[in-house]
């Protein structure tokens, strides 16, 4: 079983991401579970959203105090809410920032964690050359899909293409697949600043 | 308010500064003593124009009972962003109980006040759309009928907001709501005779019934002062633009409020005992399609194609208006100025650039 | 590739179209969360005609909501609407109108606490609160479930001629995306008939529904209603059994056990909980302790036997329930009791999940661990994971006098999460 929290605020698609991904896990034939937190309706709000994959059927419901993997949609929730919590040594998290771990303040975090599965991307910006809206929910798949190698763009791509209408879905596809090779770059580099 | 000839430089808005009022004319807000009834720290989006609405009413309210105020809100948006677990934005004794019941609730805290010789102190009602014009209607209704000393504040964004932007019987004909889409050859929300509470509440023949909208806060004071110097049951139904809901963008929520009087679709009034005592005219009148297409909610009357039959039949809806409350001063202005006026105006304000999205810059 | 059939969707999604697959001709929409993707699924199914004839009324309250099924069945059309908490509090006069008058309304229950405080959050408190209703009262353990028990709740309310509501943990089931295969409309077709309707207002042939019963005849028509429901105690096997052939799945039932036959613990829950509690069942059962589960599917009209049966060659039963009898104590508890009384079963009462509070596996294999070394007294009521220091400052608060204040204020400013009075 796979455990992905993800982390923004209403309005940054956090709830249909956690969705994507589930759908991305079903086509692979894996089974798959997407919730999210609540609260009403309101955008600014933190949420955060969850999503399990596993090979056989998942029967559990608690929110995931024990994620194997983090996607972080909004950098300012970084020392608002305890991003981290739960996250495990061998632990996957990739920020959506086009700032440094250590502008970020979360240096310490890279200490805990094994370099090569704490990453960012600039999900927003690629968002917004190819979406025309900094709405980073998609492209932030398509650099989960690089960096954990669970779940290949290919399928990333059809559930975005399923989720939202022919433009709009190949936009969002073109910013998954952006974010995918800027990922990959990363891990090829041997090191990393 | 007695006239004053004002010059005064325009500095990109259509809103007249408070230095260039008189002291006593100025807006509570601009009050270094105001109650801030409604503090900050609530957690209501960008741009709510029931945030803005509720926080001048209630100021208003308070400076004319002097402090003296109990307010009873029902569920919606404005209990649940100022309540937001665990704290309070309430600086005044408040209660929530539920969702249709605030008039009610009102009428027992005045009731109790009464019984206890303590009518000095005043009460409020609050409510959205969703718990006056739907499912606190019947309550309502009594609490006018019972002529009770309340004086009911509904803030109309004109669908269910909280739950996620469900049709109301408030919602206007071809908006576009979660369960009103415009699927299939549905103009949005069904063209129906609407519910014109306002005019409901004149027919319950009360000592006072207001509209106001949020584009002129100063008028909305004037409101509430002017509601809070009688005793019995008031109503005022205030006009409040939800960026989120009606996609449009937070920088265009007074804007909003100023066009959907400008076009005639939300007559600015006051009645007495069942008798209309005042109209606020329109200044400049617009067509409805600018005020309309600053909103998402109506994007399918303009994409893919311009609906010019739904336009037209909104546009009547203005028409009527003016002419059945006499909106415009001065039959002669009945023709209206053409679409590029308020687009000339729009060019010199001082915006963000479209498409800024949620603001927060990805660091 | 996953099979056909399967898809992956929200809960809310799949019920939305199973109930337009069984052709409901009048839907009565009134919108609460959780239960607001339904309402506006079906909407959109309607305007695009895909559902269609059907008449989809925006009501003004809950109330409105049920009582406009109440006119519409009573005229023959199969009628449907969906709430949760709050709103089904406000239709409850029309609830026990609905099931008094016997016409099989099928309503969702997308389960939510009740206030106050106002909770927007799980819980089953709304429809334990109206189990004596005369409701049939179905709960759902998976989103595949949820979908399956509206075809059977069509079916089962029209035979017996009572409404049904189907319970599915508000956003637990209702806004969680997974797999479900959902009923097609073919196939609902060919397992649930037309609506015929035990009576109708019709006038070639008036009838009078809702006339005044006094003393002399009252019990007897209240007691027709009790054996009714209990007739449906037959009948949902049989629809469940009947609904695996045609779709070749379970769903439904009364009872279902997991790992329960030879268990010496067994606990019992309604609900999505159920799939926490067998993920813990396994661990245990890894570790060798002979423990079970058991699921009540049917909660109204209560199947005594079968949970005797089930139950009643375990050492000890957990009841583990998202409600409870304020002032008496648990509600599953109090008939699990019931069924098994006479036998030397030791049964908890525990209490979890309320307003919405995530039970976790580690709390329940905590509570299990403590049952089972016998650290757990049986006889009063528990709540998991209550802090207990809290409650107990609150309570000492509210014996100092003066004007304490809400409850819900002093916790949490004790909580320290309730900032300094401002200006």
């Amino acid at each position: 079983m796979f455990a992905v929290r993800i982390h923004g605020r209403g309005g940054q698609g956090v709830v249909t991401a956690a969705e994507l991904l589930s759908v991305a896990a079903f086509m692979e034939g894996r089974h798959a579970q997407a919730f999210p937190t609540f609260g009403s309706e309101r955008s600014g709000a933190p949420v955060v959203s969850f999503c399990r994959f596993d090979d056989r059927p998942i029967r559990a419901r608690e929110p995931i105090a024990e994620p194997d993997a983090l996607l972080v949609q909004d950098p300012t929730l970084l020392h608002q809410v305890d991003l981290f919590a739960g996250l495990g040594a061998d632990g996957y998290v990739l920020i959506n920032t086009t700032r440094s771990l250590e502008a970020l303040g979360i240096s310490e975090l890279a200490d805990r964690l094994r370099a090569e599965r704490l990453l960012t991307v600039p999900a927003s910006e690629l968002a917004r050359e190819h979406v025309g809206r900094p709405l980073p929910n998609a492209a932030l798949l398509g650099g989960f899909s690089a960096l954990t190698g669970l779940l290949s763009i290919g399928s990333v791509a059809e559930a975005i293409r399923q989720r939202f209408g022919a433009r709009v879905g190949e936009q969002n596809v073109a910013a998954a697949e952006a974010a995918f090779a800027h990922v990959e770059a990363q891990l090829r580099e041997p090191s990393r600043a | 308010m007695p006239y004053q000839q004002l010059r005064y430089y325009q500095a990109g808005t259509f809103v007249v500064g408070n230095r260039l009022l008189p002291p006593e004319q100025r807006s509570v807000q601009a009050r270094m003593d105001r109650s801030n009834t409604l503090t900050c720290g609530h957690r209501a989006c960008r741009g709510c124009g029931e945030a803005l609405g509720a926080r001048y009413a209630l100021d208003a309210a308070m400076r004319a009972t002097k402090g003296q105020m109990i307010a009873a809100n029902a569920t919606g948006c404005l209990e649940v962003f100022s309540t937001p677990f665990p704290e309070s934005s309430w600086q005044l004794p408040w209660i929530h109980s539920l969702f249709g019941n605030a008039p009610a609730v009102a009428s027992g805290v005045a009731a109790a006040l009464r019984a206890k010789g303590r009518s000095d102190i005043r009460v409020v009602g609050q409510a959205g759309d969703g718990g006056t014009v739907d499912i606190g209607f019947a309550c309502l209704s009594g609490t006018f009928e019972r002529n009770d000393d309340v004086l009911f504040i509904c803030y109309d964004n004109e669908a269910y907001m909280n739950t996620g932007v469900q049709r109301s019987a408030a919602t206007p004909p071809a908006a576009r709501t979660a369960n009103t889409k415009p699927l299939e050859g549905h103009p949005g929300n069904e063209f129906g005779q609407g519910k014109n509470v306002p005019l409901i509440a004149i027919a319950h023949e009360i000592p006072y019934v207001a509209t106001a909208t949020v584009a002129e806060p100063r008028d909305l004071e004037a409101k509430v002062e002017r509601a809070m110097e009688l005793r019995g049951a008031r109503y005022i139904h205030v006009f409040v633009p939800c960026p989120l809901g009606w996609g449009s963008a937070p920088h265009d929520t007074i804007r909003l409020a100023r066009l959907v009087k400008e076009c005639g679709l939300f007559p600015v009034l006051e009645a007495e005992r069942g008798e209309v005592t005042s109209v606020s005219n329109i200044r400049r009148r617009v067509p409805v399609e600018e005020y309309l297409k600053l909103q998402g909610r109506y994007a399918h009357l303009f994409e893919p194609e311009r609906d010019d039959e739904v336009i037209g039949r909104l546009q009547e809806i203005a028409d009527r208006n003016v002419e059945r409350f006499g909106l415009l001063a001065d039959p002669e202005d009945a023709r209206t100025l053409p679409g590029e006026a308020t687009a000339q105006a729009r060019v010199d304000l001082p915006l963000p650039s479209p498409g800024s999205g949620n603001g927060k810059e990805a660091s | 590739m996953p099979s056909g059939s399967l898809e992956q969707l929200e809960g809310s999604a799949a019920v939305a179209r199973t109930v337009a697959g069984c052709r409901p001709e009048v839907i009565a929409a009134y919108p609460i969360s959780p239960q607001t993707h339904i309402v506006e699924g079906l909407s959109d199914l309607v305007r695009t005609g895909e559902l269609a004839p059907c008449e989809y009324l925006m009501v003004e309250s809950e109330f409105a909501a049920m009582s406009a099924c109440i006119g519409a069945s009573a005229t023959g059309a199969r009628a449907y609407t969906a709430t949760a908490s709050q709103g089904l509090l406000y239709m409850a006069e029309a609830l026990y109108n609905a099931s008094g008058l016997g016409l099989p309304i099928v309503m969702t229950l997308a389960n939510r606490a009740i206030g106050a405080p106002i909770n927007i959050w799980n819980d089953h408190s709304d429809s334990m609160s109206q189990r004596d209703s005369g409701w049939v009262q179905l709960y759902a353990e998976t989103n595949q479930e949820a979908a399956d028990l509206h075809v059977q709740a069509f079916r089962l309310a029209e035979e017996i001629s009572l409404p049904v509501m189907v319970c599915m943990d508000g956003f637990i089931l209702t806004h969680a995306y997974e797999e479900v295969d959902v009923p097609r409309p073919e196939q609902v077709d060919e397992f649930l008939p037309a609506f015929a309707p035990r009576q109708v207002l019709d006038p070639d042939d008036p009838v009078t529904i809702g006339a005044m019963v006094g003393p002399e005849a009252f019990t007897e028509v209240k007691y027709l209603m009790h054996a009714k429901q209990m007739q449906a105690l037959d009948l949902i096997p049989r629809i469940a059994a009947e609904f695996a052939e045609t779709f070749d799945r379970e769903a439904g039932g009364l009872v279902r056990g997991y790992r329960a036959d030879d268990a010496e613990t067994i606990v019992v829950a309604l609900g999505s909980v159920l799939g926490t509690i067998e993920d813990v069942v396994d661990e245990l059962r890894a570790d060798g302790v002979s423990i079970g589960a058991l699921g009540v599917k049917c909660f109204r009209p209560y199947p005594l036997e079968e949970v005797r049966e089930a139950l009643g060659g375990a050492e000890r039963v957990v009841v583990l329930e998202k409600a409870f009898a304020v002032g008496a104590g648990g509600i599953v508890g109090q008939n699990v009791r019931l069924a098994l009384a006479g036998l030397p079963v030791t049964v908890y009462d525990v209490v979890a999940g309320l307003g919405g509070r995530p039970i976790t596996a580690k709390s329940l294999a905590g509570l299990l661990g403590d049952v089972l070394s016998d650290r757990l007294d049986p006889r009063p009521l528990h709540f998991l994971d209550l802090d207990r220091e809290l409650v107990e400052r609150e309570l000492e608060r509210q014996h100092a006098g003066g004007r304490p204040g809400p409850h819900a204020e002093n916790m949490l400013r004790d909580l320290g999460i309730v900032a300094a009075r401002s200006h």
